[in-house]
């Protein structure tokens, strides 16, 4: 076991009140590869080993909510059962992580905010999709809708502001951009990130167990569909 | 097998049961019936289990049609039903002779009715949930809201004897309406000034027509921030005020994303949960700071005044 692995010597890590049912166990407030680590054995841990009244867990970047019913378990038992946890909290990698390739139809109606994208950063869209592809990404998490993976990895030369008026129907599949940070929508949902491409992958299945196709720890390559545009 | 026939769908009309929590991890959230105390009263009238799929009406109630013999009931806001001119008053059961019509009018004193229908709504299940999460079309019926034509079929599973009693909502400790939300400090709740979390306390802040079950972006004081860092993306639930950089805040609901990058003010507490969801555009509501030990006590109230009653 590597230093790395063993987050008791990470001194950083906190527990704070979400509400009155939901506690906020932060690893770290910057987005990191060890906070992610942190993040992913904790969540494998509870789900493997559920804590009893635990009834939903919301992994982050940095940090894992933990969601309880206030019938079943008290908010000081819970903080109590947790402290316990973290002072044993090991490396947990889980599931065996996937790699997985993407093939994106960039730019066009598939891709709306390619050449937008490109006017703001100085490029042309064919440089875009160069880096776009060029880049190796992690899926840190799956949050903010079914399904969606945030992922690390955007060449730092592709950050953009968000969209100023989000969209009200994003279609699924639409392979998107914001900030530092990369995705895809799994469902068509309403949304304001810039969307480069779109691949026809099914990223989330409610049919599917598990429904979703992308787990945190995986690693994700876009590749162009036909070439660049 | 008997069936509801939805003529008219109102507003906006789905097929919610308590949702289906477990699978935030997949950035599903648990969603269900946005005034859930509503729910299980209902259910509770027609001896349903409390969770049991029913129709979740939205400011208007529409119209329906049992075909087969029913016993159902309204809770939650009055939708004023009636048929054949006789009234059918929430909060008590009646029962439906086969091929009856009853109509519903603009919901009274809240944003959503519940009809509950002896043995349940019969929906497929998706992720252990017959739910409809609108904004990802899952679950109810093909994930979207009712429409004209629609028949929901009714499942015809034993259960206890409808309760022959009218429940009186107001028994239930956290479910007056008109009182103050209670909340407890959100996780960002020291990023906002002092002249800020005043306000938040003192203003009566205006519900907006951007209110769903997503969430409710209220109007009022622009609350200001201390500290302008940006927020990493973290979990959040239902009932967390989060405050957007133009100082406007949302309180989240039922359906919000599982994370979140908004600093958080505050978040109300379990027990006054189930009244954000009767919220409607233009209602005025304050809040009320508690500590996390009462709101315990509050939600233990509450879940035994429920179980009293075999809600």
């Amino acid at each position: 076991m590597s230093p790395d692995d063993d987050f008791r010597t990470q001194p950083a890590v906190r527990i704070v009140p979400s509400s009155d049912r939901a506690l906020l166990v932060v690893f770290d407030d910057a987005i990191t590869a060890g906070g992610a680590r942190a993040v992913r054995s904790l969540t494998v841990w509870l789900t493997e080993e559920p804590i009893d009244g635990v009834v939903d867990l919301h992994p982050a970047y940095g940090s894992v909510l933990v969601a309880s019913d206030p019938s079943r378990i008290a908010l000081p038992r819970l903080d109590e059962a947790l402290r316990e946890r973290l002072a044993r909290l090991q490396a947990r990698p889980g599931p065996r992580a996937r790699s997985h390739t993407f093939q994106v139809r960039y730019g066009g109606e598939d891709g709306p905010d390619l050449a937008e994208v490109a006017r703001l950063l100085g490029l042309s869209q064919g440089e875009i999709v160069a880096l776009h592809t060029g880049a190796d990404y992690e899926v840190r998490f799956i949050g903010f809708a079914p399904g969606f993976p945030y992922l690390a990895g955007l060449p730092a030369a592709l950050a953009t502001p968000r969209r100023e008026a989000p969209r009200r129907q994003v279609p699924a599949g639409s392979v998107a951009v914001a900030g530092a940070q990369a995705g895809i929508y799994a469902l068509a949902t309403p949304g304001g990130w810039n969307l480069l491409g779109r691949t026809s992958a099914v990223i989330f299945d409610p049919r599917r167990d598990p429904p979703g196709l992308l787990a945190p720890g995986d690693r994700v390559r876009f590749v162009a569909e036909g070439g660049s545009p | 097998m008997s069936e509801l026939v939805v003529l008219d769908a109102g507003f906006l009309a789905t097929v919610q049961d308590l949702g289906r929590p477990g699978f935030a991890f997949q950035g599903v959230p648990a969603a269900g019936a946005a005034d859930a105390v509503a729910l299980r009263l209902g259910n509770r009238l027609v001896g349903n289990e409390r969770g049991t799929a029913a129709l979740e009406l939205t400011l208007t109630g529409g119209a329906f049609r049992c075909e087969g013999d029913a016993v159902l009931a309204f809770a939650g806001a009055d939708p004023k039903a009636e048929s054949g001119g006789s009234p059918l008053a929430p909060w008590t059961a009646h029962r439906i002779p086969s091929g009856t019509t009853f109509r519903c009018g603009a919901l009274i004193g809240g944003a959503r009715s519940y009809l509950c229908v002896r043995g349940g709504l019969d929906v497929p299940r998706v992720l252990g949930s017959a739910s409809t999460h609108l904004a990802a079309g899952l679950g109810g019926l093909g994930g979207r809201p009712l429409r004209a034509g629609d028949r929901l079929a009714v499942a015809s599973a034993p259960l206890r004897p409808p309760t022959e009693l009218r429940i009186d909502p107001a028994g239930i400790p956290g479910y007056r309406a008109g009182a103050p939300f209670r909340v407890v400090d959100g996780v960002q709740a020291a990023w906002f000034d002092d002249e800020a979390r005043r306000e938040f306390f003192a203003a009566a802040w205006t519900v907006s027509e951007a209110c769903d079950r997503m969430g409710i972006r209220m109007t009022g004081p622009s609350l200001l921030r201390r500290d302008p860092r940006e927020l990493v993306t973290e979990g959040v639930t239902p009932g967390a005020v989060q405050v957007p950089g133009g100082g406007t805040p949302i309180v989240l609901l039922v359906e919000a994303p599982t994370t979140g990058g908004y600093p958080k003010i505050a978040c109300v507490i379990a027990a006054d949960l189930a009244r954000l969801g009767q919220l409607r555009p233009r209602d005025r509501i304050r809040f009320e700071r508690t500590t996390l030990s009462a709101a315990a006590a509050a939600a233990e109230a509450q879940e035994e005044a429920l179980a009293a009653i075999g809600a």
